[in-house]
């Protein structure tokens, strides 16, 4: 090991080296992606007059409501050292048993709430089950479920989407609808505030207070962090990230009912694009405020970033399908501020 | 004559010498072993033979010729081969028994077109001269560790090795095993292949070679003939007579029984362990590197899968089926690879010291950081943490701190019994009587401690008893003025089983 002498000296060398450059750095690890969304904002303003409005504003909430439910599951997965591809699957079929059970069955808000729910936590079940007992690695048991779930909402729905009044196979019209207490869910105000994003506040919020200030929280990351060695202090760690599994299955069903209400119709693997959007919103998370590791204010500045930058791009019309190749060079920009915060680290 | 020579070799580690001059001639179609204690430069010796360092002086020459060997490949050329002690990291998985044994042929030539049938034709033939069963279409990944030592050696053959290079080859053998394996040696003696025999295993050493030399604190201390001197006497040469003063501490081990492991399995090493531990007794572990010690504080842990036997604890059985049950049971484990699975490196001092008893600062799952905070700056005084702040990672921290933490992540009442795997691996001699003396003060507070090393000196300080591990198993008991290096070394080295009543 080292003497204390050599270690002062490798620690105070890159003091040494350029200070002012360090330290620049160090500004930009922690505030590079708030300076991001603070230029991103005062561009749009300059570009297009309507873009610092309120309601645009709320339009940009309402939109990363979804994305943001989804990304705090994909979060606790991160947290735990895993993966999970089948949150946008999950979505999908959320959206669908609860667009089924309101408009097929005719069922009342609780229920059209509870079977997602059931299913999402189900299908975190499921994956927690694969890759920790049958240990099969994350990404591929989750790809597997991903193709599984996805299937199982296209052949219940013979790959038709659920609308109110829809004829159904014997020639009668659907009995049920949207109901207005389910529709409120996504499409609500209180206050003139959208209720999806006041919602997804709250989500945030307390994912925030429960990882930080729980054991369980804690856990989450030691778990994630060095599993053998949590392990050997006595954490559960295989309970842990089922929890993960568990909790990423959850948030999925959830931005899926959310989904369902905003639309107001069922539509067949609207999730899919939801999977890459919330992945992407985690892992932008990586880099807010120097955190480093998954974290859900920074999961949600993540998809504030993508929010905005979506936004603004449509209203300067920039078509739709180059908004990818930015969205992919932001969060090259995001990540690499994080990893080559770790690189330097390690070195010392 | 036809011998392989190394002469005057040196080589330091920063300002550390580990070789001091070493010469050693192994003459073709001998087995020479190479022995010491851990530590004594055997592996540095080896290494530099085969490439893999530097020497900083000396030369290395082959029937006079002298050889110039700066990388593995040189010494391959020159026909120098090692088989490994971790057989799999010279092994390529997924791919067979026979390109296994070519791998080094393609590097040489890798745009060249081969035919597989060929090659497996080659191989057939060289593992029938060599007496080898082995199928060459089997994947690497299906071998068992002999099957994998006996491709490697194959691998050797196949380049015309005239010197090869054995490290510990029968430490995962079973009986059958290594007496294919010296069969096998004894066709390349035949054959006029040098062989250089690295082993803790005294009955193997005098079964096997012909020469051995005994390397000491850096030194060749003695090359001689294996017939003629006894194993009592090459075990006396390798610890040196010198030392074995013990400076004992004053027992205060009690008579009552705080530990019991009975019939607890051992997965890796197939063995089952039976102990007994008294409240406030330290005893000592002893065993070379490889006989399993690790492995067996694992499974008292409840660690290893799967789990049998059953640990009786203040009266109550137990059966630990993870480290969790072991440590409500009041039973912790400092584990010998720290920076893997002692400390977690990102998190900082406090939440460190925290972990394992987190649930006593926090309350219906949420957690308490003021209680935290003040449990943890309170065992930082009492351990003498040097730390620039509780808050900050723990992989700014030197060795010997971060070992402070994670004995001190244990230190709450609850805790009773102690295993050490280890403990003053890799920090420095400061550190080192610190984490000693706060394992005697353990001990005086009555809890029990299981001490797993393989420094001597160190045993020979903390224990009140010493029990010897060879193979796996327990072979020797040592207390009183038994506890001394020879007869540590004697039992380590598979010597006759000592046991003493006092």
């Amino acid at each position: 090991m080292k003497s204390t002498a050599e270690l002062i000296e490798t620690q105070s060398q890159p003091a040494l080296q350029s200070p002012i450059k360090n330290k620049a750095i160090s500004f930009f690890v922690k505030y590079g992606t708030l300076l991001v969304i603070v230029a991103l904002i005062l561009s749009f303003t300059i570009l297009n007059d309507r873009f610092l409005t309120y309601s645009n504003f709320a339009d940009i909430l309402r939109s990363i409501s979804i994305v943001t439910l989804v990304a705090l599951g994909v979060t606790f997965t991160l947290i735990v050292g895993g993966f999970d591809l089948s949150v946008g699957s999950t979505v999908s079929l959320a959206t669908i048993a609860s667009a089924a059970s309101l408009v097929w069955f005719r069922q009342e808000l609780l229920v059209a709430l509870l079977i997602p729910i059931l299913l999402g936590i189900a299908i975190g079940l499921i994956n927690a089950f694969i890759t920790i007992k049958i240990r099969i690695p994350d990404l591929l048991a989750t790809l597997a479920v991903m193709y599984i779930v996805n299937g199982i909402q296209l052949t219940y729905t013979k790959g038709f989407s659920i609308y109110n009044n829809m004829p159904m196979s014997d020639g009668t019209t659907a009995p049920g609808k949207f109901i207005p207490s389910f529709l409120f869910i996504g499409q609500g105000e209180i206050a003139g505030v959208p209720f999806p994003a006041i919602f997804m506040i709250f989500c945030v919020i307390l994912v925030h207070l429960f990882l930080t200030y729980t054991r369980a929280g804690r856990l989450l990351y030691m778990t994630g962090s060095n599993r053998e060695a949590a392990r050997l202090s006595g954490v559960a760690v295989q309970r842990y990230r089922t929890l993960a599994y568990v909790l990423s299955g959850l948030f999925a069903s959830i931005a899926g009912i959310v989904l369902a209400s905003r639309i107001g119709t069922g539509q067949v693997s609207a999730g899919a694009p939801l999977l890459m959007d919330g992945v992407a919103a985690a892992l932008i998370g990586y880099s807010v405020l120097g955190a480093g590791k998954p974290n859900a204010i920074g999961t949600f500045i993540g998809a504030v970033l993508i929010g905005i930058l979506l936004n603004g791009l449509t209203m300067l019309n920039v078509p739709y399908y180059a908004q990818d190749i930015i969205k992919g060079t932001i969060l090259i920009g995001a990540l690499a501020f994080t990893f080559y915060q770790n690189k330097r680290e390690i070195k010392m | 004559m036809k011998q392989l020579t190394i002469e005057n070799i040196s080589k330091s580690f920063g300002t550390t010498p580990v070789l001091k001059n070493v010469s050693l001639t192994i003459h073709a179609g001998e087995v020479h072993a190479l022995l010491g204690t851990n530590g004594a430069g055997k592996s540095t010796l080896m290494k530099i033979v085969c490439g893999d360092y530097e020497r900083d002086s000396g030369s290395i020459s082959l029937n006079g010729q002298p050889l110039s060997i700066r990388n593995p490949s040189d010494a391959k050329k020159a026909g120098i081969g090692i088989v490994v002690q971790e057989v799999d990291t010279a092994l390529f998985p997924a791919l067979s028994v026979s390109e296994n044994i070519w791998a080094d042929s393609l590097n040489d030539s890798p745009f060249k077109l081969y035919s597989s049938n060929k090659e497996r034709k080659k191989t057939k033939q060289l593992l029938e001269t060599l007496g080898i069963p082995l199928d060459p279409t089997k994947l690497a990944s299906e071998c068992t560790l002999s099957e994998k030592q006996l491709i490697l050696i194959a691998r050797a053959m196949a380049h015309d090795v005239h010197y090869l290079i054995l490290d510990e080859p029968t430490a995962p053998l079973s009986i059958e095993e290594t007496k294919l394996l010296f069969d096998l040696i004894h066709k390349l003696k035949r054959k006029g292949v040098g062989i250089i025999y690295i082993s803790h295993r005294m009955p193997e050493i005098e079964k096997i070679s012909d020469r051995f030399t005994i390397l000491r604190d850096g030194n060749v201390h003695l090359t001689a003939e294996t017939k003629a001197i006894s194993t009592d006497e090459i075990i006396a040469n390798m610890v040196g007579s010198a030392i074995g003063k013990k400076k004992n501490r004053n027992r205060i081990g009690t008579n009552h029984t705080l530990f019991r492991a009975e019939d607890v399995y051992v997965p890796e090493t197939r063995k089952t362990i039976n102990l007994l531990l008294n409240q406030g007794e330290i005893i000592g572990i002893a065993g070379l590197v490889g006989a399993g010690k690790s492995e067996t504080a694992l499974a008292l842990f409840g660690a290893s899968k799967p789990q049998k036997g059953k640990i009786h604890l203040h009266n109550r059985t137990y059966r630990f089926r993870s480290p969790g049950d072991a440590i409500k049971a009041g039973v912790c484990l400092i584990p010998e690879e720290r920076r893997q699975t002692g400390i977690l490196l990102d998190f900082s001092l406090t939440e460190n010291l925290t972990l394992p008893s987190l649930r006593r600062h926090s309350k219906k799952g949420l957690l308490n950081r003021k209680k935290e905070e003040s449990y943890a700056s309170s065992q930082i005084n009492q351990l003498g943490i040097k730390a620039a702040s509780a808050q900050e990672p723990i992989h700014y921290l030197s060795g010997g701190n971060q070992q402070k933490a994670s004995i001190g992540k244990w230190l709450y009442e609850d805790q009773n019994v102690f295993l050490f795997d280890e403990p003053t691996k890799g920090i420095d001699v400061k550190a080192k009587a610190e984490v000693l003396e706060l394992i005697k003060l353990l001990a005086d507070e009555g809890k029990g401690i299981l001490y797993f090393s393989s420094e001597i000196d160190e045993l020979l300080e903390i224990s009140d008893k010493i029990l010897v591990m060879y193979d796996g198993e327990i072979t020797a008991t040592l207390t009183g003025d038994d506890m001394n290096h020879a007869s540590i070394m004697q039992a380590a080295t598979g010597g006759k089983a000592i046991e003493i009543n006092s």
